[in-house]
């Protein structure tokens, strides 16, 4: 069974002029695998992800006809009953980690308090597993920086702490929206190596909401090329060069390339016609 | 390990020093701010045309009189030497007599203070204690009809004259209704039952174990003291919906929500934790304004406040006493200041 399923999401704002579209029917499913999720700024893929984890606040509105964690249909629960999904089922790395860590409470703090949700743990349990955690995400010292506040870290630090944070509570599924983004090009590859092993070894699930093409078509299996709300494109990540869709060509076209050098870059030329194209099933 | 402890003892007395430091540049900047203070007030009461020897002796004074009394009170020397000597007097907490009570300043100053202290934290404490859940709720339930009460509320608050709702609420609660004591800190018959100690009748019945006389003195307060914490509620209540709006649509607040919280947690633990700092100087200066004295609540409520006693020395040119009691007011301003400051560090490790 897979992990996940989504069918037919719509994201929805309405606003003075209308109502805008962030996402208009997409499915996919998610099984144990990376799956990547690439498009442009306003594609939708960010609002997909929170979505999921219905984190969309009014007066933004979710439609779907399922949106199913282990078959159980997550837009038929209680907000009670949601709870138990967020962070122990479900959980989410955020792109910047100056903004996603709360600056007045410490680390250790907020990790425990994660770990605390969910697992009925004594207070000393807690502590000793958070720095375990904390350990696995390759902090060197541990005990220091779980006494740190997060202004006291650097950004590769911060998001190390914020993947240790979210998978302590040892969830099924992870999405990562776009987590390396904020961070220097040196300490990305490292970030996602740890999340890697991580994911690997715990036999998770992983969403992996990228623009950046190249690091999505190595890191991942399996990948969703979203335009305009829809998905215009699915297929293997390794197989990403062979892409047919002229969107997802152009995307590939417009990046610098150090075995076939060219003078000039072509420029993404847009077709109206992708707009109103049927989204494509990104189900297993 | 042995590394670490070395730098650990080698870090302690330095940690010593700073906070000497720190606590020197504390006083140091209290002390600037006060100079600065006493001499605009100086230079005020010098500029002003009232003459302090006639205003001592009356206008029929004879020159020799007049002139004896101007040595004696040190008019005769050049204004830089005056500062200073007043400087000193002030550090000895002598501000000279008052014309219209005949009493040292200092002595009345201790009398009325502690009536408007006690008005004024009692109407902070209710501004606090509705006004900030008020505000969080408003700006968590934003844009619904809790959020558009909250807003009448406070837009009453803000616009409505303090004498006029003072009044109203005299004639209602005590006029008609009788559910309140009437003008005054305690009803006629509990006048002076209770020895002085801090100068606030609550706290001295309290300490006295006279209770008949405290539950009076309850009586008595809780009006003017619902006004002026209508009044502060107002303006936190506000500040408060602000405050929270913006954290509240901060990243982290999602990280919370991600985690599984119950929403009650993400904006008490989360969100409200991230604006106490901002709060604090509200709440602070909302304070510092009440302590000030608030003039038209102490006259309509007869209350032996600051307020009412600095106006009224001032309507009958009483320099000594405005001088004084503009002196402990801002004295009053720069504690308040310089302890908010100190909380900053307390609840922001990014301040410390």
């Amino acid at each position: 069974m897979n992990l996940l399923d989504v069918e037919n999401l719509w994201v929805r704002f309405p606003s003075r002029t209308g109502v805008f579209d962030a996402v208009r029917g997409v499915s996919f499913s998610l099984g144990k695998e990376r799956l990547g999720i690439v498009g442009e700024s306003g594609s939708g893929k960010s609002m997909t992800g929170r979505a999921i984890l219905r984190l969309i606040r009014k007066p933004g509105i979710v439609t779907a006809d399922r949106i199913a964690i282990d078959g159980q249909d997550i837009m038929a629960m209680s907000e009670r009953q949601m709870r138990t999904v967020r962070g122990q089922r479900i959980s989410m790395v955020m792109q910047d980690p100056k903004f996603s860590l709360n600056p007045v409470m410490t680390v250790g703090e907020q990790i425990m308090e994660s770990y605390a949700l969910h697992a009925n743990a004594t207070k000393a349990e807690t502590r000793r597993k958070a720095l375990e955690m904390l350990e696995a995400v390759s902090i060197r010292d541990p005990e220091r920086v779980f006494r740190a506040y997060p202004h006291e870290m650097s950004g590769g630090m911060g998001q190390r702490i914020m993947i240790a944070m979210m998978l302590i509570p040892d969830p099924e599924i992870l999405i990562a929206d776009e987590p390396t983004s904020a961070l220097d090009v040196s300490v990305q590859t490292q970030v996602l190596s740890i999340l890697d092993r991580l994911v690997e070894a715990r036999g998770m699930g992983l969403i992996f909401i990228s623009h950046d093409l190249n690091l999505v078509s190595s890191f991942c299996d399996r990948v969703l090329i979203m335009y305009a709300g829809r998905i215009v494109e699915v297929c293997r990540a390794d197989r990403l060069s062979e892409a047919q869709h002229p969107y997802t060509r152009g995307l590939l076209n417009s990046l610098p390339r150090l075995d076939q050098p060219d003078r000039r870059l072509e420029v993404l030329k847009r077709d109206p016609v992708w707009r109103n194209a049927d989204s494509v099933s990104g189900m297993l | 390990m042995t590394a670490q402890s070395d730098i650990d003892k080698g870090r302690q007395p330095s940690a010593l020093v700073e906070s000497l430091v720190r606590a020197a540049k504390i006083l140091g900047s209290i002390a600037v701010t006060m100079l600065g203070l006493l001499f605009v007030t100086f230079v005020i009461g010098r500029v002003m045309p009232i003459d302090p020897v006639i205003s001592v002796l009356g206008e029929r004074a004879s020159r020799e009189a007049y002139e004896a009394t101007r040595i004696a009170m040190g008019l005769d020397k050049p204004l830089i030497v005056q500062f200073f000597v007043y400087i000193g007097d002030v550090i000895q907490g002598d501000f000279g007599q008052s014309r219209l009570t005949a009493r040292p300043v200092a002595d009345d100053i201790a009398r009325v203070f502690p009536a408007t202290l006690e008005l004024a934290t009692l109407g902070t404490l209710l501004g606090v204690v509705v006004g900030v859940p008020l505000g969080v709720l408003a700006a968590v339930k934003r844009g619904t009809w809790i959020d558009q009460v909250a807003r009448v509320v406070a837009l009453i608050g803000y616009s409505m004259p303090i004498f006029w709702l003072g009044l109203v609420g005299l004639l209602v609660f005590y006029g008609i209704l009788g559910w309140v004591g009437g003008p005054g800190r305690v009803g006629i018959f509990y006048v002076d039952l209770v020895p002085s100690v801090t100068g606030m009748i609550l706290v001295d019945s309290a300490l006295d174990g006279q209770w008949d006389v405290f539950w009076n003195a309850v009586s008595h307060i809780i009006l003017p003291a619902s006004l002026l914490g209508y009044y502060s509620l107002a303006y936190i209540s506000r500040m408060t919906r602000s405050f929270m709006l913006e954290q509240l649509s901060a990243e982290y607040i999602t990280t919370a929500r991600v985690k599984g919280m119950s929403e009650w947690t993400v904006v008490w633990r989360h969100a409200f934790g991230n604006i106490k700092v901002p709060l604090i100087t509200v709440i602070a200066l909302s304070y510092a304004g009440l302590l000030e004295g608030s003039v038209l609540t102490e006259i309509i409520f007869a209350w032996p406040g600051i307020g009412s006693y600095i106006t009224t020395a001032l309507l009958s040119a009483d320099m000594n006493a405005v001088l004084g009691g503009t002196v402990v007011v801002g004295l009053v301003f720069v504690c308040l200041n310089i302890f908010s400051d100190l909380l900053y560090k307390f609840f922001d490790p990014r301040a410390r």
